[in-house]
């Protein structure tokens, strides 16, 4: 059904209207009768043990509820926050996941680690009461290089050398034979930035316990908020997952950062039954910037061996991930399957090795942030793919032509343990190369020179791997939690339709692209439909937003849900149409049978299913509503061209975009605006970590980019007018064809960003973000 | 935030006595800088005294050979009714919408921040200052990073700009907060040159070497070569004090270049 709100159509997002009028309703919206407020004390030493904490000054402040330290947690046996993803090293043993108490006991390993809360009546009695407490800390020389923690000074005991875990990928004899043979080798050392995620929405967290029924009610900014319950059920023993409810409201953006469960909602959820009042926190701007999971942050040698006429051969890389001072929920993950599986990208290169060492420093951690491990593994292939086509002296995109995987390779095993279902790789490139108007280049660029300015093109031919994840695959690569979404469709007595997801929206319109999902294959109006998330108590164990699943994933449940509706219905209207169930035809909301005037609406069978006077009740249960587990088949692979084009003030060493097109192969799309949406988020962060975006730590372990003040968010007078298109080859796996569109931006416009710097400059390689000041340098030669 | 007493003074007087007999009194104009650092416990005061009540305190008026801004005058009214055209420019150029419709001129100079735009206008133009007190030359106005020439309870309650025959305002913007990491005011007026220069030392400060090039010849090539001592500027993760140098030089040419 092609209507105004059905799939393919571009409807207005619903949620907006309360989003843009201040009436949405978040964590820090939900207040309770007796509520309390949480302040947490934070480390402002990188690394130092803790001698004392005394917090008898604090109690005695006027307004003061009460003040926890760590020890507090562990003598309830609150456990410590785990590491969800068992990586193992090349030599078959565990990862090594230090210790990570909620609040710090003996030791605080970043600025920012909470050793102690104080509870007040207002948040201004907490604050003068967190300032009241006296604690004595013993220094130490934090480590806060990545490249070099390894020999550094060890900060965990239970981990040698800082090293977590020393992985591998791919068949290390073959690659390095490739090199052998090869008749050029790119290579690059790159650095991949830290980033700050920056969600609009601080973290919040309003514990509540309810001493009658025994039941814990955690209201948080979650993008998952089952799996913050297990979490916290299962490994920190707050509770049996059946008294503790876990509500995760509206929430203002996440990119990642809320998919992990932290120190603070652990924390407020055991206060409040310590102190047998509800518990609020609410993050300020500083502490996000402390204490949010950080993004990216790797060190890279990457090699590419070339034949003689430009095939690729082999890529060898080496990295060196920076885990921040504790391994966060899934952090391991990131730059290990999320990261070296993708470096075969969108070529045909026969011989793949990866090795990735994982290191602590004293430093906030480091999860997955928008892309997580595929903008580093997009930003390490296409960043040498170019600047191999430079030394070579060949066109840019001949070179990445010639090494496409083409649409008869499909299925394609990459030699990275993924298996991509279908592309089109020269599709999206030459839609792209048209938008560009790649053949006018040299004239643009001519035009820059005469006036003083440098102008340069750069290339991004990125792929993804989404719609994370087969859950039998990712448990066998050590994942600890299956990955599949649920769905429950709910017909109502009058045909209106509830539809409870897994999935959660922090941003992305769920209650929109679903409605449209389920109206469309009902054939009812979109208004009729509502999209229930965010909440354990009314959706089925789902696994949240991230990783371009929802629709992919968490649609496909709907998808299948909605389908058994379908099913039953049309048992239902046989019997009302004194037919046989395969005569009942459905469509746009009708059902009929062949040669008969009779039909049905779908109200009217399900007012049926629910006054069941016309109802077959000896072969089937009244009601109608059905449930669905989907579990998909493989991941989804959205792939695109995007192509930044530069203009570089030579004076100063300013870069402005002057144009910027992406193109990308989704799939089948649901709500194109929305999808056009996501793209431009997702490119506006991919060029922020490109030009702008920072996050930095001095050698004492100060986060010196930790406000707005030195932290440069992309803002819209930094970004040129996107041109935006798509491409579909429909994913072959899932019963809607679609890929998942959330992180394409972020993970594919990076690389093409300095890519057409490092043109512009003549350069190999130049550190991101590529401020002012570093081209400028870049300019003078140094 | 700490707790304080809030106060709404109708008069110049009145906003003065509160502050005189207050213990830790403070001013409030805007609040663009005074709020954020009582948000963050970074000050402790008793009182708070609010300008914004005091009607002699605003507006922007221009009379002949002069142009007079009101002490509580925000930047939006600046960018809107200044008869000055790099001060129109200056003033559009601060912050963002929210800022220039909350901050004030008063405010801006009274806390002279290194990396502040206004007080590139005020030495740049000549500007006098007028406080309830006594007037200031721009000259003897800035004393030092985040220090002023203000006594303790004096309010700046207007400051006023003669009328430049020429006159030029460019910034090179910090990319996060917006504040120029460096700002050039260069202007004519009645045959004097001025060039002052913002965001790159520890306080505005005046480019005499520039000055007195452009007072031979009023062409950018004429400071073309003239090498700024950066041996006291201000060094961050946006800019070296080198890169602040450099960009001194292209500012103040850019600046010359559009009005001659
Ligand atoms: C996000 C942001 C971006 C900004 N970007 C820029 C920028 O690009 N360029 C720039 O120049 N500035 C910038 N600013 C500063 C801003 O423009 C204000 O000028 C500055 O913050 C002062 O604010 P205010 O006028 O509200 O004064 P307040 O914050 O109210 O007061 C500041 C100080 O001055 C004192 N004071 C105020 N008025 C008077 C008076 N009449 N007499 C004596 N003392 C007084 C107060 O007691 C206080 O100590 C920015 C500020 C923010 C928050």
């Amino acid at each position: 059904m092609a209507t105004e709100t059905g799939i393919g159509a571009s409807v207005r997002r619903t949620e907006d209207a309360r989003f843009i009028t201040g009436t949405g309703r978040y964590t820090d919206d939900i207040n309770v009768p007796g509520q309390t407020y949480c302040v947490f004390v934070r480390s402002t030493h990188a690394r130092a043990k803790i001698k004392s904490i005394d917090t008898s000054d604090a109690l005695s402040t006027p307004g003061v509820v009460a003040a926890f330290v760590g020890a507090d947690l562990a003598k309830d046996e609150i456990g410590d926050l785990p590491c969800g993803w068992l990586v193992k090293s090349k030599d078959g043993s565990d990862m090594i996941a230090p210790p990570h108490p909620p609040i710090a006991t003996e030791r605080v390993n970043y600025v920012g680690e909470p050793y102690a809360l104080v509870i007040g009546e207002t948040v201004q009695a907490a604050k003068d009461g967190a300032e009241a407490i006296v604690a004595e800390f013993e220094i130490q020389t934090p480590v806060m290089d990545v490249a070099s923690a390894t020999q550094s000074e060890q900060i965990h005991e239970s981990v040698p050398s800082n090293r977590s875990y020393d992985w591998e990928l791919g068949d290390k004899a073959a690659t390095d034979a490739a090199f052998e043979d090869a008749a050029h080798v790119t290579s690059l050392d790159i650095v991949n930035n830290r980033l700050i995620p920056n969600a609009i929405e601080p973290r919040a967290a309003l514990g509540s316990f309810d001493a009658a029924s025994e039941t814990y009610t955690l209201h948080t900014t979650s993008q998952n908020p089952h799996l913050e319950r297990l979490v916290l059920a299962a490994f920190v023993n707050i509770a049996p997952e059946a008294k503790l409810h876990v509500v995760s409201p509206d929430v203002g953006g996440g990119f990642g950062s809320k998919i992990f469960v932290y120190a603070e909602e652990t924390a407020v959820i055991w206060a409040s039954a310590k102190v047998g009042r509800p518990v609020k926190w609410t993050a300020d701007r500083v502490e996000s910037f402390l204490s949010d999971a950080h993004g990216r942050d790797h060190v890279t040698h990457a090699e590419l061996a070339l034949s003689e006429e430009g095939d690729f051969l082999g890529l060898r890389v080496k990295t060196t991930a920076n885990m921040g001072a504790y391994l966060s929920t899934f952090a391991s993950s990131v730059p290990t399957y999320l990261y070296g599986t993708l470096m075969a990208g969108q070529y045909k290169t026969p011989a793949i090795y990866v090795e990735v060492q994982a290191v602590f420093t004293n430093t906030a951690p480091v999860d997955a942030y928008r892309g997580a491990g595929r903008p580093e593994a997009t930003y390490v292939v296409e960043r040498l793919v170019e600047t191999a086509a430079r030394e070579l002296n060949t066109d840019v995109a001949e070179l990445r032509r010639r090494n496409f995987i083409n649409p008869e390779d499909f299925p394609y095993e990459t030699p990275v343990a993924l298996t991509y279902d279908t592309g089109n790789y020269a599709a999206s490139l030459d839609k792209a190369l048209e938008y560009a108007n790649y053949s006018g280049f040299a004239s643009r660029k001519a035009r820059s020179e005469a006036d003083g300015k440098r102008r340069g093109l750069g290339f991004s031919c990125y792929i993804e791997a989404c719609g994370l994840a087969p859950s039998q695959v990712a448990l066998s690569l050590g994942a600890g939690v299956g990955l599949f979404e649920s769905a429950e469709v709910r017909v109502d007595v009058t045909g209106s339709v509830t539809v409870m997801t897994g999935a959660h929206s922090h941003g992305q319109g769920h209650e929109t692209t679903f409605a449209q999902l389920v109206s469309d294959k009902l054939g009812i109006p979109f208004e009729n439909v509502s999209v229930v998330h965010g909440d354990t108590r009314r959706s089925d164990y789902g696994l949240g937003t991230y990783g371009s699943r929802s629709i992919a994933v968490g649609g496909s449940a709907i998808s299948k849900a909605t389908d058994k509706i379908v099913t039953k219905a049309k048992k239902i209207a046989a019997h009302m149409l004194d037919s046989e169930e395969d005569q009942v035809s459905f469509d746009d909301g009708i059902f009929t049978i062949p040669d008969s005037n009779e039909s049905l609406t779908f109200g009217e069978v399900a007012f049926s299913a629910y006054v069941p006077g016309n109802f077959p009740l000896d072969e089937l249960e009244p009601g109608l509503s059905e449930k669905a587990f989907y579990d998909p088949a493989n991941f989804t692979y959205p792939a695109g061209t995007h192509i930044c084009e530069v203009e570089i003030d030579s004076e100063t060493g300013t870069t402005s975009i002057v144009s910027f097109v992406a193109v990308d192969d989704f799939g089948n799309v649901i709500n194109p605006m929305i999808v056009e949406g996501q793209v431009h988020g997702g490119l506006a962060q991919g060029i922020g970590q490109a030009l702008l975006e920072h996050g930095i730590y001095d050698s004492d372990g100060q986060l010196v980019s930790g406000s707005y003040m030195d932290y440069t968010m992309p803002r819209a007078d930094d970004l040129p007018d996107f041109v935006v298109d798509t491409t579909s080859t429909p994913c072959t796996h899932n019963p809607l064809g679609v890929k998942g569109c959330g992180e394409a931006g972020a993970i594919g416009a990076t690389a093409a960003v300095m890519n057409a710097i490092t043109d512009a400059l003549g350069v190999k390689d130049l550190p991101m973000p590529a401020t002012s000041e570093t081209v400028w340098r870049a300019i003078q030669g140094g | 935030m700490y707790s304080f007493r809030y106060h709404r003074a109708a008069s110049i007087e009145e906003a003065k006595e509160l502050h005189t007999t207050s213990d830790e009194g403070a001013y409030l104009a805007g609040g663009m800088t005074l709020i954020p650092t009582l948000k963050q416990r970074l000050a402790d005061v008793d009182d708070v005294i609010d300008l914004g009540g005091i009607e002699s305190l605003k507006g922007v008026m221009t009379s002949g050979t002069s142009m007079k801004v009101g002490g509580m005058a925000v930047h939006n009214e600046v960018a809107a009714n200044a008869t000055i055209d790099a001060l129109r420019h200056l003033a559009s150029g601060i912050g963002d919408p929210q800022v220039r419709n909350r901050g004030t001129i008063g405010g801006s100079i009274a806390n002279n921040d290194p990396a502040a735009d206004y007080p590139a206008a005020v030495l740049g133009l000549n500007a006098t200052i007028h406080t309830n007190g006594r007037t200031i030359g721009a000259d003897d106005f800035f004393t030092g990073m985040f220090d002023t020439a203000l006594g303790d309870s004096e309010i700046v309650t207007a400051v006023e700009f003669p009328m430049p025959s020429r006159a030029a305002y460019i910034k090179f913007p910090n990319p996060a907060s917006r504040y120029a990491v460096v700002g050039v005011m260069v202007s004519e007026t009645n045959g004097n040159v001025r060039v002052a220069v913002t965001g790159a030392g520890t306080c505005v400060f005046r480019a005499s070497a520039m000055e007195e090039a452009l007072t031979n010849e009023f062409a950018a090539e004429s400071i073309s070569g003239i090498s700024i001592d950066s041996s006291s500027f201000n060094s961050d993760i946006h800019a070296s004090a080198e890169y602040r140098a450099h960009l001194v030089g292209v500012m103040a040419q850019r600046a010359v270049s559009q009005i001659s």
